[in-house]
């Protein structure tokens, strides 16, 4: 690690204009950056810690019923406190990682980084969420640009993500044997206006909505709608633990099995 | 009724409340006042030459003690090879040199080229940063049968070629091989791979070396399996340093599964360092640093062939493998695809023509040395994947099959050098069939069906060698150590006995089995006995902890010097009673004089030794027996291993239900404690059948470089193991004959598991006859799909 500066301011505003001084970097859980800083990839002045703000924590229900969750609350408090109000995303939540890494990493964090194998990507983009930051709102199909690379701007912290509840939804996560992070992970949401497919793990250009898969559960809400339908394999990973044609096929294998879960 | 204490009882492991309180001192706990940090700056190039290394920029950063590189280390000695392979036409390997920071070229990703010392490990990085290296960069040698080839890229260039060695064992005449394989009624070939492994013990590798102006002493503590082999390495063939001025410290050690034997750079390095900068010097391997640096396991490409009669007899045995050796020869790395290998080729049957056959490689990889049995599991997969698919090929029961061609009469000389002295493959297998329940498989797959599931049944079996072995046979084969070990057993005045041994524990509980063994000669509490280990000072000698061989030869050792210690207290408690020695009995801690009633405690024995008023004139006072044990043979623990996986055909996904290991470990000391080493073992094994790859690129860049990538088995992908070691047919000549189970699991799990992976497969509908190791699913799902 090279040395840098640590401070935890404990409003947004403060946050952001600490954020404000050169090569200064939000810290959430640390489980994506400190590893970072450990193999001396990154060199920060700063890291401004969000975990002491108390508005980007924790869980609540808004007047219109969707679930906001504070841009600092950790998966594992996602998984306890959303289990009522968003059972597909608490079950997302705790599939992430191991109990340690549940207990710091955070929503913001996760959606910042968007890594292609992370599961709150598909879960933020399956569910239509919006993206708050501290000077706007994005939508998740204008947020996530592919790999490593979201909407954000310099300086720009996720003070919170707000998910409208669908009707049913199911995360269907196939294990990267190693890592344990999403080899191909689907979530589907079934809304009363239509269905989302959202895709983590697969694609070169990191998580994406399979739109032929929506429009034929659009039509019929059931695994046969399928039938037929295939991911394109040219642009999916192909690494060490799974070709392009694996990965394809398993985009349809694990979005059957979410149709499933919700019927 | 099990036993509460002594021989035969599962004691519970007293090490482990230190291990799980927090409370153990790992080499990493240890901090020497003023200890500088060093940090090796490694290649990241795979293959290339060495135009310049330039420090200066680096030498005046802030921290900086002194910076090293390859020029430093030009009058000293590489890190050396302890075992000399002659190839088939009887000329010695090739042997190129190891330095301890490259020369010239570096030939494998992690290659140490420049070691920074500084006060911090933070200084001692940044300055590593500013070292300004120029190496032009040369095609990586990366796949070993191209290597092989004339022409091919030297890894090293004053070597002729990439060959180490073309080696052969067992039968040397082609023409007779031939003509067992044209005149056979059936034969069968099998290509596989041997996956690459990388040990990761838990615990990384660490060096602290100190060095005393004073006294012109080294200390080196260090995480390894066998301080004494690291400290005459060292001192006789890279610092050239008189062993008596080095003391090596092995202490509590986290892990080895042999990737702790070897004698590594970083050792040698930091007490080189410790002398040339006046400081002690530590250096604690990041896991990063581990993947690189630690010697990996296995990577065999194999052909077996399998010729049978008409009968299903088999009658011939004939393997090619390429064995990669990696950049530079480790240790032991020679031995482990030759004397550890080709020998046990044999397996449990009676073939009677083997010929085998292994070209070892240079390339520019990690060095490969042994790994949890270490040659063994390699030749036991080849031969039990050969014969499964012999089995599956004729359409015959594939127990049958092995039944048919058990060895049954014991001593047996193999084709390929060894002589079993005992073992009972068919009455370990029956105890398999039993344990597994095999007859209730077909309801369990019915059931798996239903479920949409597939599911197979797995079996095979396995023989090994262990406790090696006797030092002139081991000598004749090149090894250039003995290999026996040593133990001190000294009793205090009040009783208690510390005892002193060359083996070493890094987590097999030597420390809870090892006094059972005393305690029950004497008849006295275990808790009254303690381990001494892993401490050049403290112990006689010792050749240390692999092969499985703690108990079967240092054990040995302690048990000969157990006797020496009753013997002289028998004279002394002769005296003390007034009787002859001859008449003296020694049970359950109280000498007495047979056909009498008179007796004397061991407490009052040892005591008297130690105050000698009344005392026999002719022995000498103290009660402390050395003594060495040179086994007369290697033992043979032998075992068959039953697997049953669920396969999901959409996903390839493949998980290990069920799995049932019947061994064969002769007299057992602590049933609990090998039921643990089993059950590790077969932990590593599934690991490496289903989950383990360490893979490179054509560059030669690692792409399983840490865990986010090489996957380890974890507990869940793990199931309850059933363990019966029940079938009991005692070493014959060691003392307490025992045989050795802590690499058992690891050498009979792996073919277990791919069988039951292709027998899924199959019952699937899919005529699927190999797939190599890992299974992923990816490759199960291509192989059902392809
Ligand atoms: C062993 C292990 C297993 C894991 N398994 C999984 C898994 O299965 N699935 C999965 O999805 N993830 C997994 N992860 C990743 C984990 O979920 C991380 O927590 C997450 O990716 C990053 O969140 P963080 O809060 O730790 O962010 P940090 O590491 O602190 O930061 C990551 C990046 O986001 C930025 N950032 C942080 N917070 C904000 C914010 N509020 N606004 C804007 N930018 C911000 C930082 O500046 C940095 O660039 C795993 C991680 C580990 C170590």
């Amino acid at each position: 690690m090279y040395n840098f500066e640590f401070e935890k301011p404990s409003t947004i505003a403060d946050a952001v204009a600490a954020l404000g001084s050169e090569d200064a970097q939000a810290l959430g859980g640390g489980q994506t950056l400190i590893p970072t800083l450990k193999q001396r990839l990154a060199s920060p002045s700063a890291l401004i810690s969000l975990n002491g703000i108390a508005e980007m924590q924790g869980v609540c229900v808004d007047d219109d019923g969707s679930v906001s969750i504070g841009g600092a609350t950790t998966h594992a408090t996602v998984a306890a406190e959303a289990a009522s109000s968003y059972p597909a995303l608490a079950a997302l939540a705790g599939q992430i990682g191991d109990p340690a890494v549940r207990n710091r990493g955070t929503i913001g964090g996760s959606i910042a980084n968007n890594d292609p194998a992370a599961c709150y990507p598909a879960g933020a983009l399956g569910s239509g969420a919006t993206i708050v930051t501290n000077t706007r709102q994005i939508g998740a199909d204008d947020f996530f640009e592919g790999m490593f690379s979201t909407a954000l701007d310099e300086g720009e912290i996720i003070t919170a993500v707000r998910f409208p509840v669908p009707q049913a939804a199911s995360y269907q996560k196939f294990l990267q044997p190693a890592s344990r992070f999403a080899l191909v992970g689907v979530y589907l949401a079934r809304f009363a206006d239509g269905v989302r497919v959202a895709v983590t793990g697969a694609s070169e250009d990191g998580v994406f909505r399979w739109s032929e898969a929506e429009q034929a559960l659009n039509g019929a809400f059931r695994t046969d709608a399928l039938m037929g339908l295939s991911i394109n394999p040219m642009n999916m990973i192909s690494d060490l633990h799974g070709s392009k044609e694996y990965r394809a096929h398993l985009v349809g294998v694990m979005t059957k099995r979410a149709i499933e879960a919700c019927m | 009724m099990p036993k509460d204490s002594g021989i035969g009882a599962s004691s519970k492991r007293r090490e482990d409340v230190r291990f799980l309180t927090g409370a153990g001192n790992y080499t990493d706990d240890i901090n020497v006042r003023g200890q500088a940090y060093v940090h090796f700056l490694r290649s990241d190039i795979a293959h290339g030459r060495i135009k310049s290394v330039d420090t200066s920029a680096a030498e005046g950063m802030p921290g900086v003690v002194k910076i090293f590189t390859g020029k430093d280390f030009e009058g000293v000695g590489g890190i050396p090879c302890g075992w000399e392979v002659t190839d088939k036409h009887g000329a010695p390997m090739q042997e190129p040199p190891h330095p301890i920071l490259a020369q010239g070229k570096v030939r494998h990703v992690g290659d140490p080229i420049a070691a920074v010392v500084a006060d911090s490990l933070e200084q001692a990085r940044d300055a590593a940063e500013a070292i300004d290296v120029d190496i032009e960069v040369l095609p990586a040698v990366m796949n070993m049968k191209a290597a092989a080839q004339d022409g091919a890229t030297l890894v090293h260039d004053d070597l002729k070629n990439n060959i180490c060695y073309d080696w052969q064992l067992g039968e040397a005449d082609d023409a007779k091989v031939n003509e067992v394989f044209a005149n056979a009624a059936h034969v069968t070939t099998l290509d596989l791979v041997n996956n690459r492994l990388v040990a990761n013990p838990m615990e990384p590798r660490v060096a602290v070396a100190e060095y005393s102006r004073g006294t012109e002493d080294y200390t080196l503590y260090t995480t390894s399996q066998n301080p004494h082999v690291i400290r005459l390495l060292m001192c006789a063939f890279v610092l050239g340093l008189p062993e008596h001025k080095v003391r090596v410290v092995a202490p509590d050690v986290g892990g080895g599964f042999g990737t702790k034997i070897f004698h590594y750079a970083e050792e040698a390095f930091c007490t080189f360092a410790a002398k040339a900068c006046n400081r002690p010097v530590k250096w604690s391997s990041s896991r990063s640093e581990a993947f690189m640096s630690d010697a990996h396991g296995r990577d065999h490409v194999s052909t077996i062939e399998l010729a049978l009669d008409a009968d299903n007899n088999f009658v011939g045995l004939r393997t090619n493998t390429y064995a990669n050796l990696g950049a530079y020869l480790s240790t032991f790395s020679s031995s482990v695809p030759t004397w550890l290998h080709g020998t046990l080729m044999a397996g449990n049957y009676k073939t009677p023509v083997i010929q085998v056959n292994v070209k070892a490689m240079f390339t520019n990889t990690v060095p490969v040395d042994a790994y949890r049995g270490a040659g063994r599991p390699e030749a036991t997969y080849q031969l039990e994947r050969v014969v499964d698919k012999a089995a599956r090929e004729l359409g015959v029961d594939p127990i049958a099959l092995r039944r048919q061609n058990f060895i049954t009469q014991f001593p047996y000389d193999t084709p390929v050098a060894l002589t079993y002295d005992t073992g009972d493959y068919n009455g370990t297998m029956d105890k398999l069939e039993a344990a597994a329940d095999l007859a209730g498989f077909a309801a369990r797959r019915a059931e798996s069906e239903a479920k949409g599931k597939l599911r197979g049944l797995g079996i095979n079996c396995y023989i090994e060698a262990c406790g090696i072995a006797p030092s002139n046979i081991v000598g004749m084969l090149g090894a250039r150590a003995g290999l026996y070990d040593a133990a001190t057993v000294r009793v205090n005045a009040t009783g208690s006995i510390s005892v002193m041994v060359g083996a070493h524990s890094h987590g097999q509980g030597h420390e809870t089995a090892f006094p059972q063994v005393v305690a029950d000669m004497i008849g006295i509490d275990e808790s009254m006995i303690e381990i001494v280990h892993g401490d050049t000072s403290k112990i006689p000698f010792g050749m240390g902890t692999y092969g499985s061989r703690s108990l079967a030869v240092c054990g040995s050792a302690m048990v000969k010097a157990t006797e020496k210690v009753i013997e002289k207290a028998k004279k002394i408690a002769a005296h003390l009673l007034e009787a002859s020695e001859a008449d003296i009995e020694l049970k359950d801690g109280q000498f007495s004089v047979a056909g009498t009633d008179k007796s004397v405690a061991w407490g009052d024995v040892t005591l008297t030794a130690y105050v000698p008023h009344n005392y026999p004139l002719e022995v000498e006072p103290g009660l402390e027996e050395t003594a060495f044990y040179d086994p007369a043979n290697f033992t043979f623990p032998s075992g068959a291993y039953a697997c049953e996986v669920e396969i999901d055909p959409e996903t390839g996904q493949v998980s290990v239900e069920k799995f049932t290991a019947a061994d064969d470990f002769g007299n057992i000391i602590n049933p609990m404690i090998v039921d643990g080493q089993v059950h590790g073992g077969i932990g590593q094994g599934i690991g490496q059948a289903l989950l383990e790859n360490c893979a490179y690129d054509e560059n030669g860049q690692l792409l399983s470089a840490s865990f986010m990538d090489y996957a380890m088995p974890r507990a869940d992908d793990l199931p309850f193991y059933a363990v019966d070691h029940s079938s009991q047919t005692p070493c014959t000549h060691n003392p307490l004959g025992v045989k050795g189970c802590g690499e058992a699991g690891a050498i009979g799990s792996p073919p277990a598991v791919v069988h039951a992976v292709l027998d899924a497969m199959n019952s699937g509908g899919k005529a699927v006859d190999q797939i190599d190791m890992p299974v992923s699913p990816s490759r199960v799902w291509a192989a059902m799909n392809g």
